[in-house]
């Protein structure tokens, strides 16, 4: 199985490469990826000396261009994809339609894969994009067990690819409206989940507020383990009762499975984290290229000491094993 | 956390000293990256023009960066001064930071690093910074004339060491 590995620098896709990435996914300084933050991802001439660093190493790239057109500025995107596929990317990440439709006229011969954005999550959703798009791959969301993968893998007439390891979307995503419901801006259209522009913390005696737009996300005691400000992981009142009402503030470790993901049909493992620090990229892939080499019984301590970078410095399998609280 | 050991003896002197010399060593060491990684802040972007505020927690100082000057003061806890987006962080993790060495986000969780004020402008900072390559004992050797290898070596030692002991 392949190991896509995230990078929102070019320092951080060297690090990737450098770890024993098989492919590094990354995007534009630009609305057309769902990771555009400030300060993070690539100029065209950036990528292209990215995708040279990788091909010397036998390393494939793929570009994300993963949010959603806006009608009346679809140019923006269609540069983006024309720009990629000049500067040699091995794969397009793709979650619109449109933008699918229109590399397949434009870039007949050009490598396109389904975005998680996309919320392909059924044979039929994915066999369409494959028939329409000829899409070669696809990733799918993190709400799936892994036997909804293996039944989707019977059935789909591409390849799989899977996040096993990182920040943990619980959501249907690409239809997700929790931060745009809190702030106007939401990955799906501007590329960013919860964005820095809204959010703030502040010191309430020893305690950390976080908070998005004009809510309180949630209020960590001093020494506790902290998390993102997103909604989906805040804590709220709910009734009577203080608590998480989507997820804990927690990262995605399904690396215990991996043979379980090789029997269900998945061909590669996703990494999140473009908007982590190349140290950060630079360890969790090392580790995780170790892990695949090793026996399960040893695995345990390789994960173990991911933990500490971990959102919450606690991981979990998620829906990749349901049980429902 | 506090002021890794091979560090602490040599800065228990800093809150006796005057600030001019401290400025200037701290002003010193600034040029000297700005010259090694003339695009520093060139992912700041818009943000460039921000004032962003280092406070090392086991320091009485603040260092405040003005990119746009490019611009280093450095305060003592308790001055007024005003910034867009400031950290605090122990003065090794601060460095561990500037050298890519640490992910910020880890030590967010961890709670061993504090950010304030805009954190649009905090984040392009962190991006731009670990995009750097800023190696400190490379770029501190670059002002040792012909004792460059040694403060190297000195400055690869004590870095290994106060990186085991943030780790």
């Amino acid at each position: 199985m392949e190991l896509i590995c995230p990078a929102g620098t070019p320092a951080a896709f060297r690090e990737a490469v450098d770890a024993g990435a098989d492919a590094v996914y990354c995007g534009f300084r630009d609305e057309t990826n769902a990771r555009n933050f400030p300060g993070l991802n690539f100029s065209r001439d950036e990528l292209r000396d990215a995708i040279v660093y990788a091909r010397k190493k036998g390393c494939m790239t793929f570009v994300a261009l993963n949010t959603f057109m806006r009608a009346g500025n679809e140019e923006i995107w269609y540069s983006a994809a024309a720009d990629a596929v000049r500067l040699g990317a091995d794969a397009l990440i793709l979650a619109d339609f449109g933008l699918m439709a229109h590399v397949r006229e434009h870039y007949p011969e050009q490598r396109l894969h389904v975005s998680v954005q996309a919320s392909a999550s059924n044979p039929e959703a994915i066999n369409f994009l494959v028939e329409a798009f000829d899409a070669k791959r696809v990733v799918l969301p993190r709400t799936l067990t892994i036997g909804d993968i293996a039944r989707i893998g019977r059935k789909v007439k591409c390849e799989i690819e899977v996040f096993v390891f990182g920040g943990l979307c619980v959501m249907a995503e690409g239809r997700c409206s929790l931060s745009s419901y809190a702030t106007g801006k939401s990955p799906n259209m501007n590329g960013v989940c919860s964005p820095a522009s809204h959010v703030r913390y502040r010191q309430d005696g020893s305690d950390m507020v976080s908070e998005l737009g004009t809510y309180t996300i949630n209020r960590f005691s001093q020494g506790e383990a902290a998390g993102y400000p997103t909604l989906c992981k805040g804590r709220f009142d709910i009734g009577d009762a203080r608590g998480y009402a989507f997820e804990d503030p927690v990262s995605l470790d399904v690396m215990g499975e991996i043979e379980a993901l090789k029997d269900a049909g998945v061909s590669a493992l996703k990494i999140e984290g473009r908007q982590r620090g190349k140290a950060y990229v630079a360890e969790v892939v090392s580790t995780l290229r170790q892990v695949l080499a090793t026996a399960p019984s040893g695995r345990g301590p390789l994960l173990a000491r991911l933990r500490a970078l971990s959102e919450g410095q606690k991981t979990t399998v998620g829906a990749y094993e349901k049980r429902w609280r | 956390m506090q002021i890794t050991s091979i560090l602490a003896l040599p800065l228990k002197a800093v809150p006796l000293m005057p600030l001019v010399p401290i400025e200037l060593v701290a002003g010193r060491l600034f040029k000297l990256l700005l010259l090694a990684h003339g695009d520093m802040f060139e992912r700041l972007g818009t943000y460039k023009s921000c004032r962003f505020s280092f406070a090392p927690t086991d320091l009485p100082l603040v260092f405040l960066i003005e990119p746009g000057g490019p611009h280093l003061t450095v305060l003592r806890k308790g001055d007024t001064f005003t910034a867009d987006a400031g950290v605090e962080a122990p003065l090794v993790t601060l460095l561990a930071l500037l050298e890519g060495r640490c992910d910020a986000d880890a030590l967010f969780f961890s709670r061993d690093l504090k950010v304030i004020g805009d954190m649009e402008a905090m984040l392009a900072m962190r991006n731009a910074l670990d995009d750097c390559d800023i190696d400190l004992p490379r770029d501190l050797a670059r002002i040792g004339g012909p004792a460059a290898p040694v403060v190297h070596r000195l400055a690869v030692e004590i870095r290994s060491r106060s990186l085991r002991e943030i780790r």
